[in-house]
């Protein structure tokens, strides 16, 4: 037989009967596990909410609240719906072998549970359970904790909605020239410091950064999740971005390096908001002419000689008293008539 | 008294959780079956039906963990009857299954004291 040892882990025995209980976690502590008891499904569901278990192993026959309901509030907290859980019961008949494989329980075991079986079983849980905390570990890299907090809540599926949002877009002036001016390494090392600190200024604003091509990025205020001020709390990143790489050019400065410099565009409206590419490899993002309003701002803020520009929408959320200087109407491409443009310095 | 509990699932007990350890759930059982043999009697008693079920189950859950084979068909039997079909039937199935549990218990105690 194939000897796995399982990495060591926290595990919760909840059984009413206290001979169950104590040989149930006599099995696992031998098998180099942590175990921790409870004695009815009330103490077992408190116990874990609390968190920190990476599997439970359930009787379903237990006094104040039966198994079947653990299993049932387990599938509807969202933190807990991916714990699994082992069936241990010497519970007769089929019907509620298939109840509880229904309910989420991962395996069953038939009571007294043979230890040789109970190695393996909750060796194959525990490892399923790796792989799928890599995965959402990964979605969470490669998307943001919106998008996977919203593809965890509500699963992929391509298509959108329309929603009412602000878009950003960004980008490095003069990156071309800067990036062939250094050597590769160290150009990889300033977008990750320059990603780094956008993030930070973007998500902490609310927003969500979907896309990064090369030294630009485009970041959505409003999607997945709504946000109360979408375009404030935009014009707010913006602000904060331009410090940053302020701050950024300092300290290159004092390293001998160039500075560097952005430009930022931001429009409001409706738009398209959903995933995007096909059922392998999507993004999620938005589409329309709220999008590609923001895009040309950005374009345009070279030839404005501005650092952030807004459309009228965004302009018209931020309210009265807000710093912004108007620059009059501007021909866009891909827009019939002229655009009334504004200007916001960093604070 | 050896008829009562199987050896061969008791010595497989003892292999896999460790000797000392099974002299401990042994004394767990001591404790707890009278409480077991306590609710089944007041479910008996009172006719509640799902607590006379866990109590029977627990007891056959026991047993069949040390081995207790027909104390653990007694109470498998009085699970699955349930308590309308074992009030029909007549007798006095709580003394029996506690009788059981008895005799059970003193060839458990002899089984850890050897």
């Amino acid at each position: 037989m194939r000897e796995v040892r399982a990495q060591p882990a926290r595990l919760l025995v909840a059984d009413d009967n206290r001979v169950n209980r104590l040989l149930l976690s006599r099995s696992l502590e031998l098998q180099g596990h942590t175990v921790a008891m409870a004695e009815n499904g009330r103490v077992a569901l408190e116990m874990l909410q609390k968190g920190g278990f990476d599997l439970v192993l359930l009787d379903m026959e237990m006094p104040e609240m039966t198994g079947f309901e653990v299993l049932e509030q387990l599938a509807a907290d969202p933190k807990l719906r991916d714990l699994p859980v082992i069936v241990t019961s010497s519970l007769e008949g089929i019907d509620h072998i298939v109840r509880c494989i229904e309910l989420g329980a991962e395996d069953y075991l038939p009571k007294p549970v043979n230890p040789v079986l109970l190695k393996a079983r909750l060796n194959a849980s525990l490892e399923k359970k790796r792989l799928r905390d890599q995965q959402k570990d990964m979605v969470r890299r490669f998307a943001t904790t919106a998008v996977a907090a919203d593809l965890d809540a509500s699963g992929f599926a391509l298509g959108g909605k329309r929603v009412h949002a602000t878009v950003m877009f960004s980008d490095i002036r003069g990156f071309t020239s800067l990036a062939e001016s250094q050597p590769p390494e160290e150009t990889i090392e300033l977008l990750n410091t320059y990603y780094t600190l956008m993030f930070d200024a973007i998500s902490g604003q609310g927003g969500v950064v979907n896309q990064m091509v090369g030294d630009g990025l485009m970041a959505i205020f409003g999607a997945p999740l709504p946000l109360a001020d979408s375009a404030t709390a935009a014009v707010n990143a913006a602000r904060e971005m331009i410090e940053m790489v302020q701050l950024l050019g300092v300290e290159r400065l004092s390293q001998g390096k160039p500075e560097i410099r952005i430009g930022i565009g931001i429009a409001t409206g409706d738009m398209i908001a959903g995933y995007t590419g096909t059922q392998d490899r999507a993004t999620y993002t938005c589409v329309g002419d709220t999008v590609n309003l923001a895009a040309r701002l950005e374009a345009h803020t070279k030839v404005a000689g501005e650092t952030i520009l807004m459309d009228g929408a965004t302009r018209a959320a931020l309210g009265e008293k807000a710093a912004v200087t108007a620059l009059g109407p501007v021909e866009i491409r891909g827009k019939a008539g002229p655009v009334e443009v504004f200007a916001a310095k960093a604070n | 008294m050896a008829d009562l509990i199987d050896a061969a699932t008791f010595k497989a007990l003892q292999e896999t959780a460790g000797a000392d350890f099974v002299g401990e759930l042994v004394s767990a059982f001591l404790e707890e079956a009278p409480g077991m043999l306590k609710d089944l009697s007041s479910a008996y008693a009172a006719g509640e039906a799902d607590k006379f079920k866990r109590a029977a189950h627990s007891l056959k859950s026991n047993g069949l963990t040390f081995g207790a084979m027909s104390l653990a068909a007694m109470a498998k039997d009085l699970e699955l009857t349930g308590l309308d079909g074992v009030k029909a039937r007549g007798g006095d199935p709580v003394a029996a299954i506690t009788a059981e549990v008895e005799r059970a218990s003193d060839a458990l105690k002899g089984l850890v004291r050897a």
